[in-house]
């Protein structure tokens, strides 16, 4: 029963999600993990060294989804399970795959009961479906925030595939949000801000307070359609979703589609003018009172608690 | 150009659903439905293409219960121009419904497919993908935006590390994220002119599809509830405890 998993990276280097999706994977049997890229060196030779992978499977090659889907194709009929993050590029290509392979995939799983009994999410996290697939095939994604990361271990071998596949779609341009805050869906800690952070100038105080605690920033969709933050910093039901050790809500309401992308937080803390957000009733710690006066303050306090910064 | 939307009824996205205690589903009975509103970005997305003078049909399909018309209805009063109901009375999945809106896309050839890009009932994020598979046609998913020039897409897409766009030679299939528009709620004139406009209805056991599930579905039940936390009243009691959270992490 063993497993191919497609390697999640970006920009020429393999993303930390990769490190749960292989603890997920492992769950099912040995696992072989895909690096599909135009540049893929360096990125397999990073995911060689991850522990359970038992071997790495590099093709060169272009990374939209028809031309994914197409390599997957192709290096399905080794497999019982082919398998990928449950991101935008997961997402893209799994479906993708299952309508060629004409199989019905599971996706967004965030529990394995047996190889083929998964637990996903449905109705924004409102509810926990769990399915049995009898399928001899098995397409899956994994919620990668939902399992830990498997540790580094001895270098697995990689072999190069030919992959002499074209894209139909071509890729005109790619702008991403540069910046050294961490990964926002691997995160330990999270900064949330709503759309009452007011400004994109606002969101730099969000900014400093996520320095102070190497956490990563994001923010509810009405603080991205305001343009105070970028939209891949979206948390929820249609943007990123999380499951941080702790998660500081700032100014955030805590609609239902903002819930759905936090429910795997650890803890949760809130800090809104509103005693009666729904997100303050539901925080382990809530503090009432504005956002502009309390950050400063927040900042001084942690500065001088000396609050150390973890490493994830 | 032609457009085929494909739009799905589901339990209002303002409602807070109930798991039934006994684990066999989530309440519908009573519970306020409407059309997914992902869908409502892509129809909107079909009519200003077509008030642009790029599109000269857009047809509007839906699949579900007797019901479901009323979807359709919504679409074909914001501009849409005729309809299909695709009937089930069964719940279908994903690569079902992929099936049998491409038997729709094989009789109709739209030039440009246009669907939501994850329904809110599901989130299974499925069947605007496997379309595309189905019907041989470049994606495009999350779309922000879409320009047409000729027989060439522009999308711009939402991806987890920020934005990209992609050029697709039509025919093609894009799926709507929510900042493609703002989608127009259509004025009574408009809701009454669309009672005219042809909808047409067909049975989903007359398509040629195997309407089987695949999976079983074992069990729903609701998410385990948080219990609820304390307020605390100064800045410094909230950084301390902020303080023991951080201290308690085990460093990864
Ligand atoms: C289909 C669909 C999908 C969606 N997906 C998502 C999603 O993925 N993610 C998401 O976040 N939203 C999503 N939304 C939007 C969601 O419904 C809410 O509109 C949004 O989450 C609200 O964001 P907010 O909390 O920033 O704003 P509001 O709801 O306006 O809340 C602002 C809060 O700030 C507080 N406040 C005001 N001033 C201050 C101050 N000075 N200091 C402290 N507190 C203050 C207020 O008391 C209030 O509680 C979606 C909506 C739809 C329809």
């Amino acid at each position: 029963m063993s497993v191919l998993l497609l390697a999640e990276h970006d920009n020429g280097k393999l993303s930390p999600a990769t490190a749960r999706l292989v603890a997920a994977a492992s769950q099912l049997g040995p696992v072989d993990l895909l690096v599909v890229a135009e540049e893929p060196a360096a990125i397999a030779e990073a995911a060689s060294t991850l522990s359970n992978v038992r071997k790495v499977l590099v093709a060169k090659g272009p990374e939209t989804a028809d031309s994914l889907a197409s390599t997957l194709e192709r290096c399905a009929k080794s497999y019982q399970f082919v398998s990928a993050n449950a991101s935008t590029v997961g997402k893209d290509v799994i479906p993708r795959l299952a309508a060629k392979l004409d199989i019905q995939p599971v996706t967004d799983i965030v529990a394995i009961a047996a190889p083929n009994r998964f637990t996903r999410p449905i109705y924004a996290g409102n509810a926990l479906e769990t399915v049995t697939d009898p399928q001899p095939l098995h397409l899956l994604t994994f919620r990668a925030s939902a399992f830990r990361p498997v540790a580094a271990g001895a270098a697995a071998p990689v072999e190069t595939l030919d992959n002499s596949v074209t894209s139909v779609a071509r890729l005109l341009a790619a702008h991403r949000t540069e910046s050294d805050i961490p990964d926002l869906s691997t995160a330990q800690i999270v900064i949330g801000g709503g759309v009452s952070v007011g400004s994109a100038a606002g969101f730099q105080l969000i900014e400093k307070l996520g320095k102070t605690l190497g956490a990563a920033v994001g923010a509810t969709r009405a603080a991205v359609d305001a343009g105070y933050a970028p939209n891949d910093w979206q948390i929820g039901q249609t943007g990123k979703i999380i499951a941080p050790d702790l998660y500081i809500a700032i100014g955030i309401s805590g609609a239902l589609q903002h819930l759905a992308g936090i429910q795997g937080a650890k803890k949760i803390f809130a800090i809104n003018t509103d005693p009666e957000a729904p997100l303050m009733k539901l925080a382990d710690v809530a503090l009432v009172g504005d956002l502009f006066e309390i950050i400063p303050q927040l900042i001084a306090e942690l500065e001088k608690l000396g609050v150390t910064k973890p490493t994830g | 150009m032609k457009i085929l939307v494909a739009v799905k009824r589901v339990v209002d996205h303002n409602v807070r659903i109930r798991v039934r205690p006994d684990g066999t589903g989530v309440e519908t009975a009573g519970v306020r439905m409407s059309m997914n509103p992902f869908c409502k970005h892509a129809v909107e997305a079909a009519v200003q293409l077509a008030e642009a003078g790029k599109a000269d049909e857009i047809v509007v399909v839906s699949i579900g219960p007797k019901g479901t018309n009323d979807v359709i209805l919504t679409a074909l009063a914001m501009g849409a121009h005729r309809g299909i109901l695709v009937e089930a009375e069964q719940k279908l999945e994903t690569l079902t419904i992929a099936k049998l809106l491409a038997k729709i896309v094989a009789e109709e050839q739209p030039d440009l497919i246009l669907l939501g890009k994850q329904a809110v009932d599901d989130d299974s994020n499925h069947v605007g993908q496997m379309l595309a598979a189905l019907t041989d046609r470049p994606q495009a998913t999350f779309a922000s935006e879409i320009k047409v020039d000729g027989t060439t897409l522009e999308v711009t897409r939402e991806v987890d590390y920020g934005r990209e766009t992609l050029s697709l030679p039509l025919p093609a299939l894009v799926t709507a994220d929510l900042r493609l528009n703002t989608p127009r709620n259509a004025a009574l004139p408009m809701v009454m002119k669309a009672r005219s406009k042809p909808l047409a209805v067909r049975a989903a056991a007359d398509l040629g599809v195997d309407l089987t599930p695949r999976l079983t579905v074992e069990n729903i039940s609701p998410p385990p509830e948080r219990v609820a936390g304390k307020s605390v009243a100064s800045v410094s009691e909230f950084a301390a405890s902020v303080a023991a959270e951080v201290n308690e992490m085990e460093a990864l």
